[in-house]
């Protein structure tokens, strides 16, 4: 008799467990204004994506096409994955002095894991985060970006 | 009654009427066939690709998704751009398969669908084959379908479709009974087993009320079975995906795979019609006794709706099983069958024939 009153309430306990569940997605179901995902963004213009969004590394250049960037290649170092490339030259100064500057700084985008060390380790600041998102293309060599802009010079006042 | 002007007999005699007038019997009878085959083909492709549709929508909603937004409005036309692939895909047949087998149990399973659809009441006067063991028939027939699961794990020659087919042997040969039996259960309380005539009994109410405790669980046991017999989640384990890659359709591809799909959502669709005829009343409308006001605006709905809107109804709560439990496993597949599931059949089937008796139940 026992073992009957065992299956009963096993039943019983069993349904009510199934119960539970359905409760839980049943709130899923209903509140379809708590989903996690959203539609790829259509509105490309008005779009505004977090601060913190990491769509690809850039060098910013002001209007005088000068950027911060000594060619340290500490950017380089901190890559995890070797997606930074720095090319260097010397150049000798007005006043006579040996100088190295940036000559190419490769970023492979195709490689990049988005880790944001090399933003956060850069001594000048010459290298963000930008916000675009849409990387795909048809040929892997347009994933590779040199990022300062030809005939790019250094501003003034950056800390060698 | 109010409801009874939306019947479809006028209709389908002046057709036949009409016909009969312009062109010999036999020409009459071939027309019709032709005409009905034609609508069940179309009704079956459109409403199974809507299915599909639907699961893939409910399924997101119940997991914070969005679901198919992109291809047409909500993603409407997502099933049609599917279906147009599947149709262009090449067929590939691997090279050790039993060939004649291998390409008869497509066939098979998409069979059973047209077999079993042919004797659902979908509202007054639509029903195409209205056999006197209209009920007995669609559980014969709906157990074909396992020959043609059966044949394609067997002809396959892969080890995960051979596994797959077996399992859902096992698992539909036992299901079948627990189908059987709460069918039986409601059988006892109608009297018949004619089709049209238990939608008929449910005028003046729905089976599930009419049968007191022994028809809701009846009713349950049949959704849980019938869930198990359409191969559908948690009892999927016959094409469990993480185990099986797609158990006994692994091995096809195009349009044969698609009947394979086309069949399981339209065997949905019957277990859902077949619950709604056998305890919801079928195309009747809802009524409460007493409420005349209430009666009169429910019987303005069309028995079509009456009956659509029941079997979403029950669709719609077998995809929430789907997206809720987690996939058992065959030893507890059959322990639930053979356990608890016939052991509460049976008991309910006396408990049925008791109230039956006594005549409780109307």
């Amino acid at each position: 008799m026992k073992s009957f009153f065992n299956y009963i309430s096993e039943i019983l306990r069993g349904i009510w467990t199934l119960l539970v569940g359905m409760r839980v997605t049943a709130k899923y179901f209903f509140t379809p204004w708590r989903n996690v995902t959203q539609q790829y963004p259509e509105n490309r213009e008005k779009l505004v994506l977090a601060d913190r969004f990491r769509g690809e590394v850039v060098m910013p250049h002001n209007e005088n096409n000068e950027h911060a960037c000594t060619g340290c290649g500490i950017c380089e170092l901190n890559c995890p994955n070797g997606s930074i490339e720095i090319i260097s030259k010397s150049i000798v100064t007005e006043e006579g002095k040996k100088k190295r500057i940036i000559d190419q700084h490769i970023y492979h985008l195709g490689m990049c894991t988005f880790c944001n060390l090399c933003v956060k380790t850069c001594p000048s600041d010459a290298i963000v985060m930008a916000q675009t998102f849409e990387h795909a293309h048809w040929d892997r060599a347009s994933l590779t970006k040199i990022l300062n802009k030809p005939g790019s010079k250094i501003m003034d006042g950056v800390k060698e | 009654m109010a409801f009874e002007k939306y019947d479809f007999t006028p209709l389908t005699q002046s057709i036949h009427q009409g016909l009969l007038e312009n062109v010999s019997p036999l020409m009459t009878m071939i027309i019709e066939w032709t005409i009905i085959g034609l609508l069940y083909l179309v009704f079956v492709a459109v409403f199974g690709l809507f299915l599909v549709y639907a699961e893939r929508k409910v399924c997101a909603a119940f997991q914070q998704r969005l679901g198919p937004m992109r291809v047409g409005p909500w993603g409407l036309l997502q099933t049609i751009a599917d279906f147009i692939k599947l149709l262009m895909k090449e067929l590939i047949q691997p090279k050790s398969v039993d060939s004649f087998l291998y390409n008869l149990a497509p066939f098979v399973v998409i069979i059973v669908p047209f077999l079993t659809i042919s004797v659902l009441p979908f509202a007054p006067g639509l029903q195409s084959l209205d056999f006197d063991i209209g009920v007995f028939f669609v559980t014969a027939v709906s157990s074909v379908g396992v020959i043609g699961v059966l044949l394609a794990g067997w002809a396959s020659n892969n080890k995960y479709s051979l596994i797959g087919g077996m399992r859902s042997g096992a698992q539909i040969v036992s299901y079948e009974l627990s189908v059987g039996m709460s069918l039986i259960t409601m059988i006892i309380l109608a009297g018949t087993m004619q089709i049209s005539e238990i939608v008929e009994l449910q005028r003046n109410g729905w089976f599930i009320f009419k049968g007191h405790i022994p028809a809701v669980i009846a009713f349950f046991v049949f959704v849980i079975a019938g869930t198990a017999e359409t191969n559908r989640g948690p009892f999927d384990l016959a094409e469990a995906e993480s185990e099986l890659t797609a158990g006994f359709h692994t091995e096809y591809s195009g349009i044969k795979f698609a009947f394979f799909f086309l069949a399981e959502y339209i065997n949905l669709f019957i277990v859902s019609a077949m619950a709604v005829t056998v305890f919801l009343g079928g195309w009747m409308p809802f009524h409460v006794g007493g409420w005349d006001g209430f009666n009169a605006i429910m019987d303005l709905i069309p028995g079509l709706v009456w009956f659509f809107a029941k079997v979403l109804g029950i669709i719609f709560l077998i995809m929430w099983f789907k997206w809720t439990f987690p996939r058992l496993r065959i030893d507890q597949i059959l322990t639930l069958e053979w356990k608890y599931l016939l052991p509460i059949n049976l008991f309910n089937i006396l408990l049925m024939a008791f109230i039956v008796l006594m005549g409780w139940h109307w």
